[in-house]
């Protein structure tokens, strides 16, 4: 699947929610059964620093695609992490340059993506658009 | 005797609203108060009617600002009984009035090897302009620490003051932990060693009558926008004897007595401290805001702001796995907690869509956190607008949160 069937799938999958407890109750199912990150990548050099949140990324390039682990202190946001793996992980560099994770909009959680909220995420996505880019110089060049 | 709650609210129109479809609950005054009617309107029509740039021109707008500024002063003066209103210093806030002690009294008084306490509970802005003072002449900063429960260890204080001290500063109430710090006696114990005091009332004047002359602290530091009154200004209480002896912290217009490329001389207090075109806007909304905190029956809101905390940590101390931090005897109305299991950040973002607004996070004070060995904290802090049915509300909405985990 490309990363946007998989973005219009996750949309589809809470749409069936009327209330927002639901949907966040969803969201803390899915930060739950996150498998956890590998204890040698929770360090400090992978910790993405939100004021009230913290995020740890950890990404591998292999056969042209970039392979991410995450998680976060904060189910919400852990939840919310699950689902930016879901999309992005194992792609290539070309293809998480060329999308944007618009579903967060269309299941009504964007403010968790906004500039002003201290949770990690917005910055999560910048690392991961980040590793994109170099590994596309990278590939280039060879 | 119950004051009336509902009549109080009226003059608060933005508690009239709902957040995400329901009534919001304002649990954030620690952080920000909201403002009264009163103050809102007193600002309007001072910008409507009357601006101009103050002590600089004879016309008749100037004038009238000008006099509206140094009556703002006189408000503060006697909200906090200093002895003359040239003790009043405007500032943007605690965090400038600290920072205008910090550098001025340093500058004066403090020399390489010089001592100068703070507490462990302090908020980042009664440590943070102490240290860089402390770098910037070679003294070294010494740190009171507070118990379990959240109460200074006073009886340590006797051996950390020194003949080296310059200046000891604390909190009146932590922004934290809620304590109301015993700082009369703080004050006492510092004055025996002729240390002078620098109290942070950031969160004490929005629950106290102030008298300044009677606690005899040295400085008192405040803002406006934590008593119902806008943002960016607030006060610098300093005794004269020692703003005297203080250089200016700002440079600028207004702070000089005359200048030339050889040399200038400074203002008389308080304009020596104000350097620049003050915000005599939110002076005027300060100043309303304190006449309206005047016009309410003080004893009785604080008797029921007191009930609210009462009340609040009895409710809270019902649910399993809650943790209260800070349960000083003496406490003013402010709760940090933690749920067992639940992340800070977590409980906020669902409380928010329950229209419940409560601080999360560090509170501005990394050595509390540290102290409790914990990153975040949920804070709940009350104002006298807040109700007892909205405490019961932020309750059953904890208990309904707590089933998602």
């Amino acid at each position: 699947m490309t990363i946007d069937e998989i973005q219009q799938e996750i949309v589809e999958e809470f749409s069936g929610f009327e209330d927002w407890m639901d949907k966040y109750a969803y969201l803390i199912e899915i930060g739950n059964e996150m498998a956890p990150i590998d204890a040698k990548y929770k360090i400090e050099s992978n910790l993405i620093r939100g004021c009230q949140s913290r995020v740890w990324l950890h990404q591998e390039f292999t056969d042209g695609r970039i392979i991410f682990e995450a998680e976060s202190d904060a189910l919400i946001v852990k939840g919310l992490v699950a689902l930016l793996l879901r999309i992005y992980s194992g792609r290539t560099p070309h293809e998480i340059l060329s999308s944007e994770p618009r579903f967060i909009d269309e299941i009504g959680l964007r403010q968790h993506l906004s500039p002003t909220r201290s949770n990690g995420l917005l910055a999560m996505v910048k690392q991961m658009k980040l590793y994109a880019l170099a590994y596309e110089k990278i590939s280039s060049k060879k | 005797m119950t004051p009336d709650i509902s009549k109080i609210r009226r003059d608060f129109p933005i508690l009239d609203q709902k957040v995400n479809g329901k009534p919001l609950i304002y649990f954030d005054n620690a952080a920000t108060s909201q403002r009264p009617t009163q103050v809102i309107e007193r600002v309007d029509e001072f910008s409507l009617r009357t601006n101009a740039n103050i002590h600089r021109a004879t016309h008749y707008l100037a004038n009238k600002t000008t006099e509206a500024f140094e009556e703002s002063r006189e408000t503060v003066r006697q909200f906090i009984n200093a002895a003359e209103a040239a003790e009043v210093i405007f500032t943007h806030g605690t965090t400038e009035s600290i920072n205008l002690v910090a550098f001025s009294f340093g500058e004066a008084f403090v020399k390489a090897g010089d001592e100068i306490i703070v507490t462990e509970m302090e908020h980042h802005a009664n440590i943070v302009p102490w240290q860089m003072m402390c770098e910037r002449r070679g003294a070294i900063l010494k740190v009171l620490p507070f118990n379990d429960n959240g109460e200074l260890q006073i009886e340590l204080l006797d051996n950390l003051i020194t003949d080296k001290t310059r200046i000891l500063a604390v909190a009146h109430v932590s922004n934290t932990l809620g304590t109301i710090n015993p700082i009369r006696e703080i004050i006492l114990k510092a004055h025996l060693k002729n240390v002078p005091v620098l109290i942070d009332g950031a969160q004490g004047a929005p629950h106290f009558k102030i008298d300044v002359q009677a606690l005899g602290c040295d400085f008192y530091a405040f803002s406006g926008h934590k008593i119902y009154g806008p943002t960016g200004i607030g006060a610098l209480y300093g005794k004269r004897k020692w703003l005297d002896k203080m250089p200016p912290f700002m440079g600028g217009g207004e702070m000089i007595d005359s200048v030339t490329f050889a040399k200038t001389t400074y203002n008389k207090l308080p304009y020596k401290f104000e350097a620049g075109t003050p915000n005599y806007v939110g002076a005027i909304g300060f100043a309303a805001a304190i006449k309206y905190i005047q016009s309410q029956d003080n004893q009785t809101l604080a008797a029921y702001e007191h009930d609210l905390l009462t009340v609040a940590t009895e409710k809270l101390k019902q649910i399993e796995g809650l943790r209260i931090y800070g349960e000083a005897t003496l406490k003013a109305g402010v709760i940090c907690f933690n749920i067992e299991g639940i992340h800070p950040f977590d409980l906020g973002t669902l409380l928010d869509q329950m229209g419940i607004a409560v601080r999360t996070g560090r509170m501005c004070a990394d050595p509390v956190m540290d102290h409790y060995g914990v990153e975040n904290m949920v804070r709940a802090s009350f104002a006298f607008y807040n109700t007892f049915d909205e405490i019961e509300a932020f309750y059953k909405a904890l208990i309904r949160l707590k089933t998602m985990f």
